[in-house]
Protein backbone atom coordinates (compact mmCIF):
# COMPACT_ATOMS: atom_id res chain seq x y z
CA UNK A 1 0.00 0.00 0.00
CA UNK A 2 1.81 3.07 -1.19
CA UNK A 3 1.04 6.53 0.12
CA UNK A 4 0.90 9.15 -2.60
CA UNK A 5 1.56 12.86 -2.29
CA UNK A 6 -2.17 13.31 -2.80
CA UNK A 7 -2.80 11.25 0.36
CA UNK A 8 -0.29 13.39 2.21
CA UNK A 9 -2.07 16.56 1.11
CA UNK A 10 -5.39 15.14 2.31
CA UNK A 11 -4.03 14.10 5.72
CA UNK A 12 -2.34 17.48 6.08
CA UNK A 13 -5.63 19.21 5.38
CA UNK A 14 -7.47 17.13 7.98
CA UNK A 15 -4.70 17.87 10.47
CA UNK A 16 -4.72 21.58 9.68
CA UNK A 17 -1.06 21.44 8.64
CA UNK A 18 0.52 23.49 5.87
CA UNK A 19 3.17 21.55 3.99
CA UNK A 20 5.45 22.69 1.19
CA UNK A 21 5.64 20.35 -1.82
CA UNK A 22 9.15 19.31 -0.75
CA UNK A 23 7.82 18.36 2.68
CA UNK A 24 4.98 16.41 1.10
CA UNK A 25 7.47 14.34 -0.91
CA UNK A 26 9.61 13.81 2.17
CA UNK A 27 6.65 12.70 4.36
CA UNK A 28 5.32 10.38 1.65
CA UNK A 29 8.74 8.71 1.66
CA UNK A 30 8.96 8.32 5.43
CA UNK A 31 5.38 7.13 5.83
CA UNK A 32 5.85 4.56 3.07
CA UNK A 33 8.93 3.14 4.73
CA UNK A 34 7.06 2.86 8.05
CA UNK A 35 4.15 1.09 6.34
CA UNK A 36 6.50 -1.26 4.49
CA UNK A 37 8.18 -2.10 7.76
CA UNK A 38 4.85 -2.78 9.48
CA UNK A 39 3.76 -4.90 6.50
CA UNK A 40 6.21 -7.55 7.66
CA UNK A 41 3.71 -8.33 10.42
CA UNK A 42 1.24 -9.46 7.78
CA UNK A 43 3.49 -12.43 7.11
CA UNK A 44 2.80 -13.85 10.58
CA UNK A 45 -0.06 -16.24 11.21
CA UNK A 46 -2.12 -14.50 13.91
CA UNK A 47 -5.19 -16.73 13.80
CA UNK A 48 -5.96 -17.77 17.37
CA UNK A 49 -4.23 -14.69 18.82
CA UNK A 50 -6.59 -12.36 20.65
CA UNK A 51 -6.41 -8.82 19.19
CA UNK A 52 -4.27 -6.49 21.26
CA UNK A 53 -6.26 -3.64 22.76
CA UNK A 54 -3.36 -2.02 24.57
CA UNK A 55 0.40 -2.54 24.70
CA UNK A 56 0.41 -2.54 28.51
CA UNK A 57 -0.79 -5.66 30.27
CA UNK A 58 -3.19 -3.61 32.35
CA UNK A 59 -6.95 -3.42 32.53
CA UNK A 60 -9.66 -1.74 34.64
CA UNK A 61 -7.79 1.28 35.92
CA UNK A 62 -10.55 3.37 37.49
CA UNK A 63 -11.26 6.27 39.77
CA UNK A 64 -14.25 6.42 42.10
CA UNK A 65 -16.97 8.94 41.26
CA UNK A 66 -15.79 11.61 43.68
CA UNK A 67 -15.68 15.37 43.01
CA UNK A 68 -12.47 17.27 43.70
CA UNK A 69 -11.82 20.94 43.05
CA UNK A 70 -10.01 21.71 39.79
CA UNK A 71 -8.57 25.02 38.64
CA UNK A 72 -9.91 28.43 39.51
CA UNK A 73 -11.18 30.33 36.49
CA UNK A 74 -8.20 32.67 36.59
CA UNK A 75 -5.80 29.72 36.59
CA UNK A 76 -7.74 28.04 33.78
CA UNK A 77 -7.60 31.14 31.56
CA UNK A 78 -4.06 32.19 32.45
CA UNK A 79 -2.28 30.67 29.43
CA UNK A 80 -5.00 31.45 26.90
CA UNK A 81 -3.72 33.50 23.96
CA UNK A 82 -7.00 35.38 23.91
CA UNK A 83 -9.71 35.67 26.54
CA UNK A 84 -12.66 37.60 27.87
CA UNK A 85 -13.38 38.11 31.55
CA UNK A 86 -15.00 34.68 31.95
CA UNK A 87 -14.09 32.66 28.88
CA UNK A 88 -11.57 31.69 26.31
CA UNK A 89 -11.98 33.68 23.13
CA UNK A 90 -11.74 32.04 19.71
CA UNK A 91 -11.88 33.60 16.24
CA UNK A 92 -14.91 33.46 13.95
CA UNK A 93 -15.83 29.82 13.35
CA UNK A 94 -17.87 29.87 10.12
CA UNK B 1 -46.47 10.76 -8.01
CA UNK B 2 -44.37 7.86 -6.75
CA UNK B 3 -45.07 6.43 -3.29
CA UNK B 4 -42.14 6.34 -0.90
CA UNK B 5 -41.28 4.43 2.23
CA UNK B 6 -39.54 6.39 4.99
CA UNK B 7 -36.51 4.79 6.66
CA UNK B 8 -35.33 6.25 9.96
CA UNK B 9 -32.56 5.47 12.42
CA UNK B 10 -32.13 7.45 15.62
CA UNK B 11 -29.07 8.36 17.67
CA UNK B 12 -29.52 9.43 21.27
CA UNK B 13 -27.02 11.07 23.58
CA UNK B 14 -27.84 10.78 27.27
CA UNK B 15 -25.84 12.46 30.01
CA UNK B 16 -25.01 9.94 32.73
CA UNK B 17 -25.95 10.72 36.31
CA UNK B 18 -22.46 10.86 37.78
CA UNK B 19 -21.15 13.44 40.22
CA UNK B 20 -17.80 13.83 38.48
CA UNK B 21 -16.65 13.90 34.86
CA UNK B 22 -15.67 10.88 32.77
CA UNK B 23 -11.89 11.15 33.13
CA UNK B 24 -11.30 13.71 35.90
CA UNK B 25 -12.84 14.68 39.27
CA UNK B 26 -14.45 17.95 38.09
CA UNK B 27 -18.16 18.31 38.95
CA UNK B 28 -20.82 17.58 36.31
CA UNK B 29 -23.37 19.86 37.97
CA UNK B 30 -25.52 21.87 35.57
CA UNK B 31 -25.43 25.66 35.47
CA UNK B 32 -22.09 26.73 37.03
CA UNK B 33 -20.39 30.00 36.04
CA UNK B 34 -18.48 29.54 32.71
CA UNK B 35 -15.14 27.73 33.01
CA UNK B 36 -15.34 27.05 36.75
CA UNK B 37 -15.75 23.23 36.52
CA UNK B 38 -12.48 22.60 34.76
CA UNK B 39 -9.03 21.14 35.41
CA UNK B 40 -5.87 20.37 33.38
CA UNK B 41 -7.34 17.01 32.24
CA UNK B 42 -10.63 18.24 30.76
CA UNK B 43 -8.93 21.34 29.33
CA UNK B 44 -6.51 19.06 27.49
CA UNK B 45 -3.37 20.66 28.91
CA UNK B 46 -0.10 18.88 28.05
CA UNK B 47 1.20 16.04 30.20
CA UNK B 48 -2.04 14.97 31.86
CA UNK B 49 -3.52 11.47 32.04
CA UNK B 50 -7.23 10.63 32.04
CA UNK B 51 -8.54 8.04 34.55
CA UNK B 52 -11.92 6.40 33.85
CA UNK B 53 -14.85 6.99 36.23
CA UNK B 54 -15.97 3.53 37.40
CA UNK B 55 -19.53 4.64 38.07
CA UNK B 56 -19.93 5.86 34.48
CA UNK B 57 -19.04 2.35 33.28
CA UNK B 58 -21.64 0.86 35.62
CA UNK B 59 -24.34 3.27 34.43
CA UNK B 60 -23.57 2.48 30.79
CA UNK B 61 -23.94 -1.23 31.57
CA UNK B 62 -27.26 -0.55 33.33
CA UNK B 63 -28.47 1.32 30.24
CA UNK B 64 -27.44 -1.69 28.17
CA UNK B 65 -29.38 -4.05 30.42
CA UNK B 66 -32.45 -1.78 30.28
CA UNK B 67 -32.31 -1.90 26.46
CA UNK B 68 -31.76 -5.69 26.29
CA UNK B 69 -28.18 -5.43 24.98
CA UNK B 70 -25.29 -7.87 25.05
CA UNK B 71 -22.82 -6.36 27.49
CA UNK B 72 -19.32 -6.72 26.07
CA UNK B 73 -16.66 -8.41 28.17
CA UNK B 74 -13.96 -6.14 26.72
CA UNK B 75 -14.41 -2.54 25.63
CA UNK B 76 -11.95 0.25 25.00
CA UNK B 77 -11.67 3.89 24.01
CA UNK B 78 -10.57 5.56 20.77
CA UNK B 79 -9.81 9.11 19.75
CA UNK B 80 -12.12 10.77 17.24
CA UNK B 81 -10.19 13.62 15.67
CA UNK B 82 -11.68 16.88 14.51
CA UNK B 83 -10.99 20.57 14.97
CA UNK B 84 -13.74 22.56 16.59
CA UNK B 85 -13.37 25.04 19.45
CA UNK B 86 -15.83 23.18 21.70
CA UNK B 87 -13.29 20.35 21.85
CA UNK B 88 -10.22 21.46 23.82
CA UNK B 89 -8.06 18.45 22.91
CA UNK B 90 -9.03 18.51 19.20
CA UNK B 91 -10.24 14.92 19.67
CA UNK B 92 -13.16 13.35 21.46
CA UNK B 93 -12.56 10.24 23.55
CA UNK B 94 -15.21 7.72 22.53
CA UNK B 95 -15.63 3.98 21.92
CA UNK B 96 -15.43 3.22 18.20
CA UNK B 97 -14.09 -0.29 17.63
CA UNK B 98 -15.20 -1.97 20.86
CA UNK B 99 -18.32 -0.34 22.36
CA UNK B 100 -19.52 -1.42 25.80
CA UNK B 101 -22.95 -2.73 24.63
CA UNK B 102 -24.22 -4.24 21.38
CA UNK B 103 -27.35 -5.76 19.85
CA UNK B 104 -30.29 -4.72 22.01
CA UNK B 105 -33.89 -3.90 21.29
CA UNK B 106 -36.79 -1.77 22.48
CA UNK B 107 -40.43 -2.75 21.98
CA UNK B 108 -42.89 -0.14 20.79
CA UNK B 109 -46.52 -0.88 19.93
CA UNK B 110 -46.53 -4.03 17.89
CA UNK B 111 -42.92 -3.70 16.78
CA UNK B 112 -39.36 -4.27 17.89
CA UNK B 113 -36.72 -1.62 17.17
CA UNK B 114 -33.20 -3.02 17.24
CA UNK B 115 -30.39 -1.20 19.05
CA UNK B 116 -27.09 -1.47 17.20
CA UNK B 117 -24.82 -0.29 20.00
CA UNK B 118 -24.35 1.84 23.10
CA UNK B 119 -20.98 3.42 23.71
CA UNK B 120 -19.44 5.66 26.34
CA UNK B 121 -17.96 9.01 25.37
CA UNK B 122 -17.18 12.48 26.64
CA UNK B 123 -19.35 15.51 25.95
CA UNK B 124 -17.97 18.64 24.26
CA UNK B 125 -17.96 22.16 25.69
CA UNK B 126 -20.55 24.82 24.98
CA UNK B 127 -19.92 27.72 22.60
CA UNK B 128 -21.35 31.11 23.38
CA UNK B 129 -21.32 33.31 20.29
CA UNK B 130 -20.75 37.05 20.31
CA UNK B 131 -23.57 37.68 17.81
CA UNK B 132 -27.10 36.37 17.31
CA UNK B 133 -25.91 33.17 15.66
CA UNK B 134 -22.66 31.47 14.77
CA UNK B 135 -22.82 33.04 11.27
CA UNK B 136 -22.86 36.67 12.35
CA UNK B 137 -20.46 36.30 15.27
CA UNK B 138 -17.08 37.97 15.14
CA UNK B 139 -15.80 35.61 17.83
CA UNK B 140 -17.02 32.85 20.16
CA UNK B 141 -16.45 32.03 23.83
CA UNK B 142 -16.08 28.36 24.76
CA UNK B 143 -17.29 27.30 28.19
CA UNK B 144 -15.67 23.96 29.10
CA UNK B 145 -17.80 23.14 32.15
CA UNK B 146 -19.59 20.51 30.11
CA UNK B 147 -16.44 19.22 28.39
CA UNK B 148 -15.84 15.55 29.34
CA UNK B 149 -19.16 15.08 31.12
CA UNK B 150 -19.98 11.36 30.64
CA UNK B 151 -22.43 10.47 27.87
CA UNK B 152 -23.79 7.32 26.36
CA UNK B 153 -24.61 7.30 22.68
CA UNK B 154 -27.39 4.90 21.72
CA UNK B 155 -27.65 4.00 18.04
CA UNK B 156 -30.71 2.22 16.62
CA UNK B 157 -30.88 0.15 13.45
CA UNK B 158 -32.86 1.79 10.60
CA UNK B 159 -36.05 0.00 11.70
CA UNK B 160 -38.31 3.03 12.10
CA UNK B 161 -40.81 3.85 9.34
CA UNK B 162 -42.74 6.92 10.48
CA UNK B 163 -42.64 10.07 12.59
CA UNK B 164 -45.09 8.47 15.05
CA UNK B 165 -42.87 5.41 15.52
CA UNK B 166 -39.83 7.65 16.05
CA UNK B 167 -41.65 9.62 18.70
CA UNK B 168 -42.90 6.51 20.44
CA UNK B 169 -39.40 5.03 20.50
CA UNK B 170 -37.95 8.26 21.90
CA UNK B 171 -40.57 8.36 24.66
CA UNK B 172 -40.08 4.69 25.48
CA UNK B 173 -36.32 5.08 25.58
CA UNK B 174 -36.55 8.11 27.85
CA UNK B 175 -38.76 6.18 30.25
CA UNK B 176 -36.44 3.13 30.26
CA UNK B 177 -33.34 5.25 30.97
CA UNK B 178 -35.20 7.06 33.72
CA UNK B 179 -36.34 3.81 35.34
CA UNK B 180 -32.81 2.40 35.08
CA UNK B 181 -31.62 5.50 36.96
CA UNK B 182 -28.82 6.23 34.49
CA UNK B 183 -29.76 9.75 33.33
CA UNK B 184 -31.98 12.72 34.13
CA UNK B 185 -33.20 12.55 30.51
CA UNK B 186 -34.33 16.19 30.34
CA UNK B 187 -34.54 17.09 26.68
CA UNK B 188 -35.00 20.81 27.34
CA UNK B 189 -31.80 20.90 29.45
CA UNK B 190 -29.92 18.83 26.90
CA UNK B 191 -29.33 15.80 29.11
CA UNK B 192 -31.13 13.75 26.45
CA UNK B 193 -30.52 14.66 22.80
CA UNK B 194 -31.70 13.00 19.62
CA UNK B 195 -30.39 13.04 16.04
CA UNK B 196 -32.49 11.64 13.20
CA UNK B 197 -31.12 9.86 10.13
CA UNK B 198 -33.82 9.80 7.48
CA UNK B 199 -34.08 8.65 3.87
CA UNK B 200 -36.84 7.79 1.43
CA UNK B 201 -37.04 4.91 -1.04
CA UNK B 202 -39.68 3.93 -3.60
CA UNK B 203 -42.07 1.42 -2.06
CA UNK B 204 -40.89 -2.12 -2.62
CA UNK B 205 -37.22 -1.19 -3.04
CA UNK B 206 -34.86 -2.93 -0.60
CA UNK B 207 -31.85 -0.65 -1.10
CA UNK B 208 -31.73 2.42 1.15
CA UNK B 209 -32.02 5.92 -0.31
CA UNK B 210 -29.59 8.75 0.41
CA UNK B 211 -30.07 10.04 3.94
CA UNK B 212 -29.93 13.36 5.70
CA UNK B 213 -29.03 13.73 9.37
CA UNK B 214 -31.10 16.18 11.44
CA UNK B 215 -29.72 17.73 14.61
CA UNK B 216 -30.94 20.19 17.23
CA UNK B 217 -34.15 18.37 18.18
CA UNK B 218 -35.05 19.45 21.70
CA UNK B 219 -38.44 17.84 22.21
CA UNK B 220 -40.50 14.82 21.17
CA UNK B 221 -42.73 17.16 19.20
CA UNK B 222 -39.68 18.51 17.33
CA UNK B 223 -38.61 14.97 16.39
CA UNK B 224 -42.05 14.29 14.96
CA UNK B 225 -42.37 17.60 13.12
CA UNK B 226 -38.83 17.50 11.68
CA UNK B 227 -39.43 14.01 10.26
CA UNK B 228 -42.75 15.05 8.73
CA UNK B 229 -41.08 18.09 7.16
CA UNK B 230 -38.12 16.07 5.88
CA UNK B 231 -40.43 13.42 4.33
CA UNK B 232 -42.08 16.15 2.26
CA UNK B 233 -38.79 17.85 1.34
CA UNK B 234 -37.10 14.64 0.18
CA UNK B 235 -40.22 13.41 -1.65
CA UNK B 236 -40.37 16.68 -3.61
CA UNK B 237 -36.70 16.28 -4.67
CA UNK B 238 -37.21 12.64 -5.72
CA UNK B 239 -40.46 13.46 -7.58
CA UNK B 240 -38.54 15.88 -9.75
CA UNK B 241 -35.96 13.21 -10.49
CA UNK B 242 -33.38 14.89 -8.26
CA UNK B 243 -30.97 13.42 -5.71
CA UNK B 244 -31.05 14.04 -1.97
CA UNK B 245 -27.72 15.37 -0.74
CA UNK B 246 -26.10 13.44 2.10
CA UNK B 247 -25.61 16.17 4.69
CA UNK B 248 -26.30 17.36 8.21
CA UNK B 249 -29.33 19.59 8.64
CA UNK B 250 -30.49 21.59 11.63
CA UNK B 251 -34.12 21.90 12.81
CA UNK B 252 -35.51 25.43 13.13
CA UNK B 253 -38.37 24.98 15.57
CA UNK B 254 -39.79 28.48 15.12
CA UNK B 255 -40.04 28.20 11.33
CA UNK B 256 -40.82 24.49 11.35
CA UNK B 257 -38.18 23.64 8.72
CA UNK B 258 -34.81 21.90 8.42
CA UNK B 259 -31.82 23.84 7.08
CA UNK B 260 -28.56 22.67 5.60
CA UNK B 261 -25.60 23.18 7.94
CA UNK B 262 -22.63 24.32 5.94
CA UNK B 263 -20.05 21.68 6.65
CA UNK B 264 -16.68 20.78 5.23
CA UNK B 265 -16.64 17.90 2.80
CA UNK B 266 -14.05 16.01 4.81
CA UNK B 267 -15.75 16.53 8.14
CA UNK B 268 -16.66 12.86 8.44
CA UNK B 269 -13.13 11.49 8.19
CA UNK B 270 -12.34 11.33 11.89
CA UNK B 271 -9.14 9.25 11.71
CA UNK B 272 -10.08 7.16 14.74
CA UNK B 273 -7.23 5.48 16.54
CA UNK B 274 -6.90 3.71 19.91
CA UNK B 275 -6.67 6.03 22.94
CA UNK B 276 -3.24 5.07 24.33
CA UNK B 277 -3.82 6.82 27.68
CA UNK B 278 -6.66 4.49 28.73
CA UNK B 279 -6.46 0.74 29.26
CA UNK B 280 -9.26 -1.68 28.29
CA UNK B 281 -12.32 -2.21 30.48
CA UNK B 282 -13.03 -5.85 31.27
CA UNK B 283 -16.35 -6.76 32.85
CA UNK B 284 -16.22 -10.22 34.41
CA UNK B 285 -19.25 -12.27 35.57
CA UNK B 286 -18.96 -11.14 39.19
CA UNK B 287 -19.00 -7.43 38.38
CA UNK B 288 -21.69 -7.99 35.76
CA UNK B 289 -23.94 -9.68 38.33
CA UNK B 290 -23.36 -6.91 40.85
CA UNK B 291 -24.51 -4.34 38.29
CA UNK B 292 -27.48 -6.49 37.28
CA UNK B 293 -28.55 -6.74 40.95
CA UNK B 294 -28.38 -2.96 41.34
CA UNK B 295 -30.70 -2.30 38.38
CA UNK B 296 -33.89 -0.71 39.74
CA UNK B 297 -37.31 -2.21 39.06
CA UNK B 298 -38.06 -1.90 35.32
CA UNK B 299 -41.52 -1.11 33.86
CA UNK B 300 -42.72 -4.69 33.24
CA UNK B 301 -41.90 -5.86 36.78
CA UNK B 302 -43.45 -2.68 38.15
CA UNK B 303 -46.70 -3.24 36.21
CA UNK B 304 -46.88 -6.78 37.55
CA UNK B 305 -46.44 -5.58 41.13
CA UNK B 306 -49.00 -2.77 40.85
CA UNK B 307 -51.61 -5.16 39.50
CA UNK B 308 -50.99 -8.17 41.75
CA UNK B 309 -49.80 -6.63 45.02
CA UNK B 310 -51.58 -3.27 44.92
CA UNK B 311 -54.72 -4.52 43.20
CA UNK B 312 -54.81 -1.75 40.57
CA UNK B 313 -56.57 -2.22 37.24
CA UNK B 314 -54.48 -2.74 34.12
CA UNK B 315 -55.64 0.62 32.81
CA UNK B 316 -54.60 2.55 35.95
CA UNK B 317 -51.34 0.60 36.15
CA UNK B 318 -50.40 1.48 32.59
CA UNK B 319 -51.18 5.12 33.14
CA UNK B 320 -49.03 5.31 36.27
CA UNK B 321 -46.08 3.34 34.86
CA UNK B 322 -46.10 5.45 31.67
CA UNK B 323 -44.69 8.37 33.69
CA UNK B 324 -41.73 7.38 35.87
CA UNK B 325 -42.13 10.44 38.09
CA UNK B 326 -45.70 9.41 38.95
CA UNK B 327 -44.68 5.78 39.45
CA UNK B 328 -41.90 6.72 41.91
CA UNK B 329 -44.31 9.08 43.68
CA UNK B 330 -46.98 6.38 43.90
CA UNK B 331 -44.50 4.09 45.68
CA UNK B 332 -43.51 6.81 48.13
CA UNK B 333 -47.13 7.58 49.00
CA UNK B 334 -48.08 3.97 49.68
CA UNK B 335 -44.85 3.50 51.64
CA UNK B 336 -46.04 6.41 53.80
CA UNK B 337 -49.04 4.25 54.63
CA UNK B 338 -51.74 5.34 52.19
CA UNK B 339 -54.21 2.97 50.55
CA UNK B 340 -52.96 1.94 47.08
CA UNK B 341 -56.24 2.29 45.18
CA UNK B 342 -57.09 5.66 46.73
CA UNK B 343 -53.54 6.84 45.97
CA UNK B 344 -53.91 5.78 42.34
CA UNK B 345 -57.23 7.67 42.11
CA UNK B 346 -55.71 10.86 43.49
CA UNK B 347 -52.62 10.63 41.28
CA UNK B 348 -54.49 9.88 38.05
CA UNK B 349 -57.30 12.30 38.83
CA UNK B 350 -56.64 15.59 40.57
CA UNK B 351 -52.84 15.42 40.62
CA UNK B 352 -52.56 14.72 36.88
CA UNK B 353 -55.03 17.53 36.23
CA UNK B 354 -53.05 19.98 38.38
CA UNK B 355 -49.79 18.94 36.69
CA UNK B 356 -51.03 19.80 33.19
CA UNK B 357 -48.61 22.19 31.57
CA UNK B 358 -45.90 21.58 34.16
CA UNK B 359 -45.25 17.84 33.98
CA UNK B 360 -41.64 17.89 35.12
CA UNK B 361 -41.93 18.43 38.81
CA UNK B 362 -44.33 17.47 41.57
CA UNK B 363 -44.62 20.36 44.02
CA UNK B 364 -46.01 18.23 46.86
CA UNK B 365 -44.46 15.72 49.25
CA UNK B 366 -45.52 12.07 49.23
CA UNK B 367 -45.96 12.04 53.01
CA UNK B 368 -48.31 15.06 52.77
CA UNK B 369 -50.48 13.36 50.18
CA UNK B 370 -50.64 10.26 52.39
CA UNK B 371 -51.93 12.43 55.27
CA UNK B 372 -54.53 14.10 53.02
CA UNK B 373 -55.78 10.73 51.74
CA UNK B 374 -56.15 9.52 55.31
CA UNK B 375 -58.09 12.67 56.30
CA UNK B 376 -60.60 12.08 53.50
CA UNK B 377 -60.80 8.34 54.11
CA UNK B 378 -61.52 8.77 57.83
CA UNK B 379 -64.20 11.36 57.13
CA UNK B 380 -62.36 14.19 58.90
CA UNK B 381 -62.90 16.23 55.72
CA UNK B 382 -65.14 15.44 52.76
CA UNK B 383 -63.90 14.67 49.28
CA UNK B 384 -64.56 18.06 47.74
CA UNK B 385 -62.71 19.78 50.59
CA UNK B 386 -59.89 17.32 49.97
CA UNK B 387 -59.62 18.55 46.39
CA UNK B 388 -59.39 22.15 47.60
CA UNK B 389 -56.69 21.23 50.12
CA UNK B 390 -54.70 19.54 47.35
CA UNK B 391 -54.99 22.61 45.13
CA UNK B 392 -53.72 24.77 47.96
CA UNK B 393 -50.79 22.37 48.51
CA UNK B 394 -49.95 22.62 44.80
CA UNK B 395 -50.13 26.40 44.68
CA UNK B 396 -48.65 27.50 47.98
CA UNK B 397 -47.16 24.40 49.55
CA UNK B 398 -47.84 23.70 53.18
CA UNK B 399 -48.97 20.71 55.18
CA UNK B 400 -52.54 19.41 54.72
CA UNK B 401 -53.49 19.46 58.41
CA UNK B 402 -52.52 23.11 58.64
CA UNK B 403 -54.56 23.98 55.54
CA UNK B 404 -57.61 22.08 56.84
CA UNK B 405 -57.38 24.04 60.10
CA UNK B 406 -56.85 27.53 58.66
CA UNK B 407 -59.38 27.12 55.86
CA UNK B 408 -61.96 25.56 58.23
CA UNK B 409 -62.43 22.42 56.13
CA UNK B 410 -62.95 20.09 59.08
CA UNK B 411 -66.11 18.13 58.42
CA UNK B 412 -69.04 18.45 60.80
CA UNK B 413 -69.57 15.02 62.26
CA UNK B 414 -71.21 16.27 65.45
CA UNK B 415 -74.53 14.37 65.50
CA UNK B 416 -76.61 16.99 67.35
CA UNK B 417 -75.44 19.85 65.12
CA UNK B 418 -76.22 17.81 62.02
CA UNK B 419 -79.58 16.66 63.39
CA UNK B 420 -80.58 20.29 63.88
CA UNK B 421 -79.61 21.19 60.29
CA UNK B 422 -81.53 18.20 58.92
CA UNK B 423 -84.71 19.06 60.80
CA UNK B 424 -84.55 22.72 59.76
CA UNK B 425 -84.32 21.81 56.09
CA UNK B 426 -87.18 19.28 56.39
CA UNK B 427 -89.38 21.93 58.01
CA UNK B 428 -88.52 24.61 55.46
CA UNK B 429 -89.24 22.42 52.42
CA UNK B 430 -92.64 20.78 52.83
CA UNK B 431 -93.19 20.24 49.10
CA UNK B 432 -90.09 18.18 48.32
CA UNK B 433 -90.74 16.26 51.56
CA UNK B 434 -94.25 15.45 50.36
CA UNK B 435 -92.88 14.47 46.93
CA UNK B 436 -90.42 12.10 48.56
CA UNK B 437 -93.12 10.54 50.70
CA UNK B 438 -95.26 10.14 47.56
CA UNK B 439 -92.48 8.00 46.07
CA UNK B 440 -90.45 10.60 44.16
CA UNK B 441 -87.09 9.47 45.51
CA UNK B 442 -85.32 12.13 43.49
CA UNK B 443 -86.45 14.76 45.99
CA UNK B 444 -83.90 13.28 48.37
CA UNK B 445 -81.06 14.77 46.32
CA UNK B 446 -82.55 18.25 46.56
CA UNK B 447 -82.93 18.02 50.32
CA UNK B 448 -79.37 16.73 50.75
CA UNK B 449 -78.12 19.65 48.69
CA UNK B 450 -79.98 22.10 50.92
CA UNK B 451 -78.42 20.61 54.06
CA UNK B 452 -74.92 20.76 52.56
CA UNK B 453 -75.55 24.37 51.59
CA UNK B 454 -76.72 25.22 55.10
CA UNK B 455 -73.56 23.72 56.61
CA UNK B 456 -71.21 25.38 54.14
CA UNK B 457 -70.43 22.04 52.48
CA UNK B 458 -68.81 20.69 55.59
CA UNK B 459 -71.41 18.23 56.80
CA UNK B 460 -70.41 14.59 56.82
CA UNK B 461 -72.53 13.42 53.85
CA UNK B 462 -72.81 9.84 55.04
CA UNK B 463 -74.26 10.91 58.42
CA UNK B 464 -76.57 13.48 56.83
CA UNK B 465 -78.02 10.92 54.44
CA UNK B 466 -78.76 8.50 57.25
CA UNK B 467 -80.37 11.18 59.42
CA UNK B 468 -82.44 12.53 56.55
CA UNK B 469 -83.71 9.06 55.63
CA UNK B 470 -84.71 8.53 59.24
CA UNK B 471 -86.47 11.90 59.46
CA UNK B 472 -88.38 11.34 56.20
CA UNK B 473 -89.37 7.80 56.92
CA UNK B 474 -90.67 8.76 60.36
Amino acid sequence: MAISEKDIAYIAELSELELTSEEAVQYAGSLNSIIDYMAQLQELDTSGVEPTTHVLQLQNVFREDVVKPGLSREEALRNAPNRTKTSFKVPKIL
Amino acid sequence: MARYETVIGLEFHAELKTKSKLFCPCPTEFGGEPNTHVCPVCLGLPGVLPVLNKHAVELAVKAGLALNCDIQRVSKFDRKNYFYPDLPKAYQVTQFALPICRDGYVNISGKQIRINRIHLEEDAGKLIHSGESILDSGFSMPDYNRAAVPLIEIVTEPDIRSAQEARELAERLKSLLEYAGVSDVRMEQGSLRCDVNISLRPEGQTEFGIRAEIKNLNSFRAIERAIEYEEKRQAAILDEGGRVIQETRTWDDGKGITLSMRSKENAHDYRYFPEPDLVPTVIDDIWMNEIRQSLPEMPEARKHRLMTECGLSEYDTNRIVETPMLAFFFDEVIEAGADAKLTANWILGDISRLLTGNEDKLPIKASDLAVLIEQVKSGAINHSSGKLVLEEMFMHGGCPLEIIKTRGFAQISDASALQEAVLKVVEANPEPVADYKAGKKKAMGFLLGQIMKATGGQANPQMVREMLEKALDA
